[in-house]
């Protein structure tokens, strides 16, 4: 029952102006869409989520994962995964490496490899380990990012503008690739947008910001 | 790094004012002032002071202006910025006597025109170095001034929307540096006014150079307070601090004469963009400001050039382009000496540039971490060591630790650089630290990095190429102190730049030479390492090629 990604009576203001109000549960497996133009917020909204609100704003309300609290908590504690419409591959570090980065801690050196390899497998990019990720094309780099952020076993994921930079034919790929795993992995998604074909493919409930 | 600053500045304003109870006075009396107004040289060197740095910050001022106007975008100035921009980790003192070898009656210019086209066949008795009005000095200062102003605007544009800028100007009619000194100017100037007054307090204030280029009798009043510094008696050192005093209010003086100028210029600049003038010599203002940056930076690099070859001179008679010989004596005959004075810098040099970095990144990261952001108020403290001139709180920080029973030994010497060396860190390390897209550290705590492992395992190595520019920045900083490792070293601290500078007086060339070359040297490698690290270690990711 508690389950999945909770906003509990989640406000947002700046300066005393309320910008972003919210309350809404999101079972494991669903999405949320949030849409509305630019400077709205919405990318306010998933900076609060991940622990990483500027102090020019002040956020009240409760954000539950799993039944746990986790509002208090430190960023890289939460399990809450996100994807920005940047790849933001760490460019000093190999695609190997990236992913090494993301995969949580534990196991043999031999086993990590192995996952990340599976990983590399499953997005069709086998082989892809000792590359330089600016060597990439952009829907290349967009999978990589997607696997990185998988592999740290979120409890959630968050997409802000995820695939705005993509290009049309690469842009339907890429959502699908990403929902596909999400749906998978049974995690809740919260996704902010300006494009309702996002909206669309996402399929769960839209809250829409003015 | 205030602590040093106030505690100096107190330490020299007790004195002064007679206060000295290490010598059984106490004040407060105006014995010292009196003494000073009474010293025959006092109105030559307080106009020597104020016309070297007026006169140096105008026109290094006004030739990176002009060149940045006329050239900024073409491929001359992509050269010239090539150029100039290692010039800049050269040393004062260095500079200075390339300059000197250069320019001398005996020098590398007056030797390749004799005797065929001057007739000299022994050096002919002008003064050109030492000369009385120091226009030698502020000739010194300019050629070194302009690569630091020139850099410091390169990183203002950044900021300031310039291309689009000049492509509306251009588009309304108006000639490129005409276009530029209306529209970019007044938004670059507001960022480089602190960088200015630097330049401005350095110029007024210096020893080293002064030493070197400047005049003797009387020499502008820093090297004055110097010399009272080091006299062996009380009475030359209380003089010594009432002259740091009036020194310290002729810079603030100064500062507010400039202050008021800025408010001139700005409102003759906002008549004449009023009255819609398009193109004002625009050739003429551009070619004579590249024609000077060129000569400036031949200037540093001839200079450079003639100190090898006096480093490595068998006998050099005068009209002679070049030796007789070259051969290795100068360089086995003080390499024990060289070596020694290497050691000590690179030893004071390398612990005060750790600290510095360990310092600002410290503060660069909480910034980050907790959402701060340094105001304007805090860059002036940040520049305020820089813009205090040395020579009014160096004294009484002397004294301040002589009290304190802290003088001997090297540590506080490193304590003295650190107050030059920390704001010069800070701001190398700043824009490139607050750049970095804030996303990527939301990215690895989201995959479950603590902040720590965010700083350590993705920051640094991402910026790593300027954090090794700073400490590139740091160890010359360091290298080319002369007056703290002076003062605060008590004369028993010898690096190169100290070495170098006491070896002006006697005037052995080749010995000069081979001191100021190691000192370039330590500051030059350093910068060459910084380029080239991060080449080598990123040479397999393109993403960190350019950045």
């Amino acid at each position: 029952m508690d389950d999945g990604l909770a906003l509990r009576d989640v406000t947002i203001a700046k300066a005393g102006v309320p910008l972003v109000r919210i309350d809404h549960h999101i079972h494991p497996g669903e999405a949320l869409t949030v849409m509305g133009p630019s400077g709205v917020g919405k990318s306010t909204l998933l900076a609060f989520v991940t622990g990483t609100l500027s102090p020019a704003f002040t956020a009240t309300g409760r954000i539950m994962l799993d039944g746990h609290d986790i509002t208090d908590a430190p960023p890289h504690k939460r399990h809450i995964g996100i994807l920005f419409q940047d790849d933001l591959l760490f460019p000093h570090l190999t695609v190997g490496q990236n992913l090494g980065f993301g995969l949580a801690p534990g196991g043999s050196r031999a086993s990590r490899k192995a996952r990340i390899d599976a990983a590399l497998a499953e997005v069709d990019l086998a082989g892809y380990a000792d590359r330089d990720p600016a060597t990439l094309s952009g829907g290349q780099k967009a999978r990589v990012a997607l696997m990185r952020m998988l592999l740290s076993d979120p409890c959630a994921l968050l997409l802000d503008e995820a695939f705005s930079r993509l290009d049309a034919a690469l842009r339907a790929q890429v959502r699908d690739l990403v929902f596909a795993r999400a749906m998978a992995r049974q995690l809740p998604v919260l996704m902010v947008t300006h494009d309702v074909e996002d909206a669309r493919a996402a399929g769960g409930a839209v809250i829409t910001l003015a | 790094m205030l602590g040093p600053l106030l505690a100096g500045i107190y330490g020299t304003i007790l004195p002064a004012f007679g206060h000295l109870p290490a010598a059984g006075l106490t004040g407060p009396s105006l014995d010292a002032f009196r003494a000073l107004f009474d010293w025959p040289g006092l109105p030559h060197a307080v106009t020597l002071s104020l016309t070297t740095g007026l006169t140096t910050t105008f026109i290094a001022l006004f030739i990176v202006v002009g060149l940045v106007a006329g050239w900024s975008g073409t491929r001359s100035f992509r050269a010239l910025e090539r150029a100039l921009s290692p010039l800049l980790s050269v040393p004062h003192a260095a500079a200075a006597f390339g300059l000197a070898f250069l320019i001398a009656p005996s020098g590398w210019i007056a030797r390749a025109g004799s005797p065929w086209l001057t007739g000299w066949d022994r050096p002919p008795d002008v003064l050109i170095l030492q000369d009385h009005w120091g226009l030698t000095m502020t000739a010194g200062l300019i050629i070194k001034e302009i690569p630091f102003l020139l850099l410091m605007t390169l990183a203002a544009l950044g900021q300031a929307d310039v291309v689009r800028a000049r492509t509306v100007a251009a588009a309304l009619g108006y000639g490129r540096v005409t276009g530029w000194l209306k529209c970019v100017f007044p938004r670059v100037y507001s960022q480089i006014r602190l960088p200015v007054y630097v330049v401005l307090a350095y110029g007024m204030s210096v020893v080293d150079v002064a030493v070197i280029l400047g005049p003797n009798t009387p020499p502008p009043l820093s090297v004055q307070i110097v010399r009272w510094m080091s006299a062996p008696d009380f009475n030359a050192r209380l003089l010594a601090n009432a002259a740091a005093i009036l020194q310290l209010a002729l810079v603030i003086g100064a500062l507010l004469v400039w202050r008021l100028g800025e408010g001139l210029v700005a409102m003759l600049g906002r008549r004449w963009i009023m009255a819609g003038t398009r193109s004002t010599c625009d050739p003429v203002i551009a070619a004579a400001s590249v024609t000077l940056a060129a000569t400036s930076a031949l200037a540093i690099g001839g200079g450079l050039a003639v100190l090898a070859v006096w480093s490595f001179a068998g006998f050099w008679g005068f009209p002679d382009a070049l030796p007789d010989a070259f051969s290795l004596q100068n360089w086995s005959r003080h390499a024990s000496g060289l070596g020694d004075a290497l050691g000590q810098t690179v030893l004071i040099a390398a612990c005060v540039t750790l600290v510095s970095l360990a310092l600002a990144i410290g503060c660069l990261e909480a910034e980050h971490r907790h959402g701060l952001r340094l105001t304007q108020r805090g860059m002036w403290l940040l520049y305020l060591p820089l813009i205090v001139p040395q020579t009014a709180f160096l004294p009484g920080l002397q004294t301040f630790l002589l009290n304190a029973g802290l003088d001997t030994g090297i540590a506080p010497v490193m304590l003295a650089h650190l107050v030059f060396v920390l704001p010069y860190v800070f701001l190398s390390l700043a824009d490139p630290f607050r750049a970095w897209d804030r996303r990527t550290a939301t990215v690895a705590a989201a995959l479950g990095a603590s902040p720590n492992r965010v700083l350590w395992a993705v920051r640094l190595p991402m910026l790593l190429r300027p954090v090794l520019t700073a400490t590139a920045v740091g160890l010359s900083v360091s290298v080319g102190q002369y007056l703290p490792t002076l003062l605060i070293g008590g004369g028993r601290v010898s690096t190169l730049t100290t070495e170098a500078v006491a070896l002006s007086s006697g005037g052995d060339r080749r010995a000069i030479a081979t001191y100021a070359l190691m000192q370039t040297a330590a500051a030059l490698v350093p910068f060459a390492l910084a380029l080239g690290l991060p080449a080598l270690a990123y040479r397999n990711r393109k993403g960190l090629q350019h950045g």
